[in-house]
């Protein structure tokens, strides 16, 4: 879906968890997210904590649609 | 004899479903779950002297770490021979059999066997790397994996020739050979010509690699106030699933408006996806699609705004050509309706 939608001309973040899978479906902005069944979130933590944590991803990923790239990358930083 | 570690996911080790699906590896002495027939098929020349087993969410997020671990594991046995799964298109699962059959491989130097669906992205990873044969997309192919992969794991260990891919059943790895053939390049050619002429079926001797790569569009200049979408494969559904999108094998997608919605509650929505512990999507639909902050994030002006529609599919097992279809639909849309950038989430 992601070079679906890249394809067509759209720019595209994919926040996902195992990032070699987003590496082989040939997303060009990829944000490594926290794990398999809740990539935003984390229910170990408060509810105030955890949506700081979401928001801080989402943020990341926002950036990464503001970055230029030239090929695959990933924003893990 | 040819001593044998096999690898399976917490599933097949009958240790449980997604609930489970967190569980570290571990090793049981002998065969487990498919291990079982995959015994039968080995024969008396080779015997699987123990079993890998581990969640597939593990591995996944700890893929370093878990490689390291489950190779200290099989070192123990010093085996001849390694056999993973097979993963069929369980995709986290077709990633950990890729992953440690090719660790294996270049640590222990012994040969390694998996089993996969040809979409599981385990193949496009590892099919230059390893043997994998091809297999069914669901478990009801067992049958015709486990032998097929046990008579390539026995020539392996007993180091004879393997024969091109089309009759050992592998997925081919890209490997060239220099062959004899009775008939010169030039015949060869045309009678293929003619055969496609004809509509006839005619076998290439040289396959085009396929390189459908899309490059990266020009950053989002002015986010402030850019349209933004969210897009997910992660099943996010309004409660009851209106569009009774499949746990598995999806065969379509739903759009969804939030207007006005400001945040994702375990009483409006939720995940229709069968391939991951719904859990924790349920209780807060927000830590899949994130909603609740993009929201706070149009009030503070760092975007412009969140679209009003949301488009969710289930990425569990689902063809490649469906989500293709999905997607090629819905981006027209996205386009028409001025959406600058999307999120695409994923479980």
């Amino acid at each position: 879906m992601v070079k679906e939608i890249e394809r067509a001309g759209i720019p595209v973040v994919h926040v996902c968890t195992v990032v070699p899978i987003s590496l082989t479906v040939g997303a060009n902005r990829i944000v490594p997210a926290v794990a398999i069944p809740h990539p935003l979130g984390n229910p170990a933590l408060g509810k105030e904590d955890e949506k700081a944590l979401r928001k801080q991803l989402v943020l990341k990923a926002l950036k990464a649609l503001e970055t230029e790239v030239q090929e695959q990358t990933v924003f893990d930083k | 004899m040819i001593k044998v570690v096999h690898y399976i996911n917490q599933f097949y080790g009958g240790i449980g479903g997604e609930e489970k699906a967190d569980v570290k590896p571990e090793v049981r002495e002998g065969v487990v779950g498919p291990g079982m027939a995959l015994k039968g098929a080995l024969g008396s020349e080779a015997e699987i002297v123990a079993t890998i087993i581990c969640g597939d969410s593990y591995f996944n997020e700890n893929m370093e770490e878990a490689t390291k671990e489950i190779l200290e594991m099989i070192k123990k046995y010093e085996p001849d021979l390694f056999i993973a799964g097979p993963a069929f298109n369980a995709g986290r699962y077709g990633v950990a059999c890729g992953t440690i059959c090719k660790a294996v491989k270049d640590n222990l130097n012994i040969p390694v066997v998996t089993g996969m669906y040809s979409e599981n992205p385990g193949v496009d990873m590892f099919k230059k790397d390893i043997y994998i044969i091809e297999t069914a997309n669901a478990a009801t192919g067992m049958r015709t994996a486990i032998p097929a992969m046990a008579k390539l794991a026995l020539k392996l260990a007993k180091k004879e020739e393997i024969g091109p891919p089309a009759v050992e059943g592998y997925i081919p790895r890209g490997v060239r050979k220099n062959i004899f053939r009775e008939e010169r390049g030039s015949k060869r050619a045309v009678d293929m010509l003619i055969a496609k002429l004809k509509g006839e079926p005619f076998e290439t001797e040289y396959p085009m690699p396929d390189f459908d790569k899309v490059a990266p569009n020009p950053a989002v200049k002015d986010l402030k106030n850019a349209k933004i979408a969210l897009v997910t494969s992660g099943g996010i559904v309004p409660k009851g699933n209106p569009d009774r999108i499949e746990a598995s094998s999806a065969s379509k997608y739903g759009k969804y408006d939030i207007e006005g919605v400001i945040d994702l509650t375990k009483e409006t929505y939720e995940t229709a996806h069968g391939g991951y512990d719904p859990v924790y999507a349920n209780e807060d639909p927000d830590r899949v699609l994130p909603v609740d902050v993009l929201r706070e994030l149009e009030q503070e002006g760092v975007i412009g705004k969140l679209h009003r529609y949301y488009y969710s599919t289930v990425g569990n097992g689902t063809s490649v050509a469906n989500a293709k279809k999905f997607a090629s639909t819905f981006a027209k849309e996205l386009v028409a309706d001025g959406v600058q950038a999307v999120i695409l989430t994923s479980t």
